[in-house]
């Protein structure tokens, strides 16, 4: 049984690093081009800044809350780790 | 460490659990009432510096209301002024020692993200009639209803873990840099999380009032003759 703990230990902690890292990865490229694509509208129409600002804030929350689904999954599997309660109740 | 993250419970009422994040909230909610209370019963014509600097701070966000929802202002303001004002407040009082903030409790942002989900369908409802919003739902074409089904549920879901886990996150990061650097190293990371409360307030009440103003504006685009916009 500590056999088996020991590896859901290992294989958690591997997939939380991962993940994240990974996770992060797709989320970053999405909201370097957002702002890349909101500066270059905001450089051609100055005047529209209070709209962009808008959509641009809008999407990038939109965009973060990826990386946020990201982070809980991860926080589950390091801080209530469904699997690891089952095998210490089946045990 | 397990204890820093997960709310504590600090008393139970039968099968009930009062956490330390609750607590806090329904404190809050007395605070601003109290505060709002007091201070609308003695506005005066010539304010004072406080006055004055209220007033821009609600009248600003009063225009930000305004921007989106033209027509409806004065229903939809309060609504997202409170949300903001509620946010705002307990978003920043976790940096206060000893405090919890009530954001980085899911159960607590679920309930905000719920109060959101409502509202959208009562405001559209209270401006279009019952059938006329249904309609909506169908449009552009019938078959695309489960998609705006799905996507009620995601936006609300989105919304009350976006909350929670910046608010979470942050202050996970102060904590872990605390653990591995010690005193007064977290100090940068606790003034980013000054500036991400403000950013965080500023997102939930923007895409609830976006939320507002799509279940409104469905009809008051076709009354005015223009292409729907969010």
């Amino acid at each position: 049984m500590t056999h088996d703990i020991s590896w859901i230990v290992l294989g958690s902690t591997v997939a939380a690093a991962l993940g994240i890292g990974i996770g992060v990865l797709g989320p970053g490229i999405g909201m370097g081009r957002a702002i890349a694509q909101a500066l270059d509208a905001l450089a051609r129409q100055p005047e529209a800044e209070k709209i962009l600002m808008r959509t641009l804030f809008i999407g990038l929350a939109m965009i973060e809350s990826l990386a946020i689904y990201c982070l809980v999954i991860i926080l589950i599997i390091l801080f209530r780790n469904p699997l690891l309660a089952y095998v210490l109740q089946g045990g | 460490m397990e204890s820093e993250i997960f709310p504590q419970v600090i008393w139970r009422l039968g099968p009930l659990e009062i956490t330390d994040t609750l607590a806090t909230a329904v404190a809050l909610t007395l605070v601003l009432w109290l505060v709002g209370w007091g201070l609308s019963a003695r506005l005066r014509l010539h304010p004072g510096p406080w006055q004055t600097a209220l007033e821009a701070a609600v009248l600003a966000m009063e225009e930000a209301v305004h921007d989106l929802v033209p027509r409806h202002t004065a229903e939809v303001a309060p609504f997202i002024m409170g949300l903001w004002w509620f946010l705002l407040a307990a978003n920043l009082i976790g940096l206060i020692p000893g405090l919890q903030s009530p954001t980085r409790d899911l159960s607590i942002t679920s309930a905000l993200a719920l109060l959101v989900f409502l509202s959208v369908h009562w405001f559209g409802i209270r401006t279009q009639g019952l059938t006329a919003y249904l309609r909506h739902y169908l449009q552009p074409f019938p078959f695309l209803l489960p998609f705006h089904l799905v996507s009620e549920i995601t936006r609300t879901v989105a919304l009350a873990v976006r909350l929670f886990g910046n608010m979470m996150s942050l202050d996970l990061v102060a904590l872990i840099v605390l653990m591995l650097a010690g005193f007064l190293v977290p100090v940068p990371v606790l003034m980013l999380h000054v500036v991400e409360a403000l950013v965080q307030a500023y997102i939930f009440g923007m895409l609830a009032l976006v939320y507002i103003a799509g279940g409104i504006q469905a009809h008051e685009a076709k009354a005015l003759g223009k292409g729907g916009t969010q």
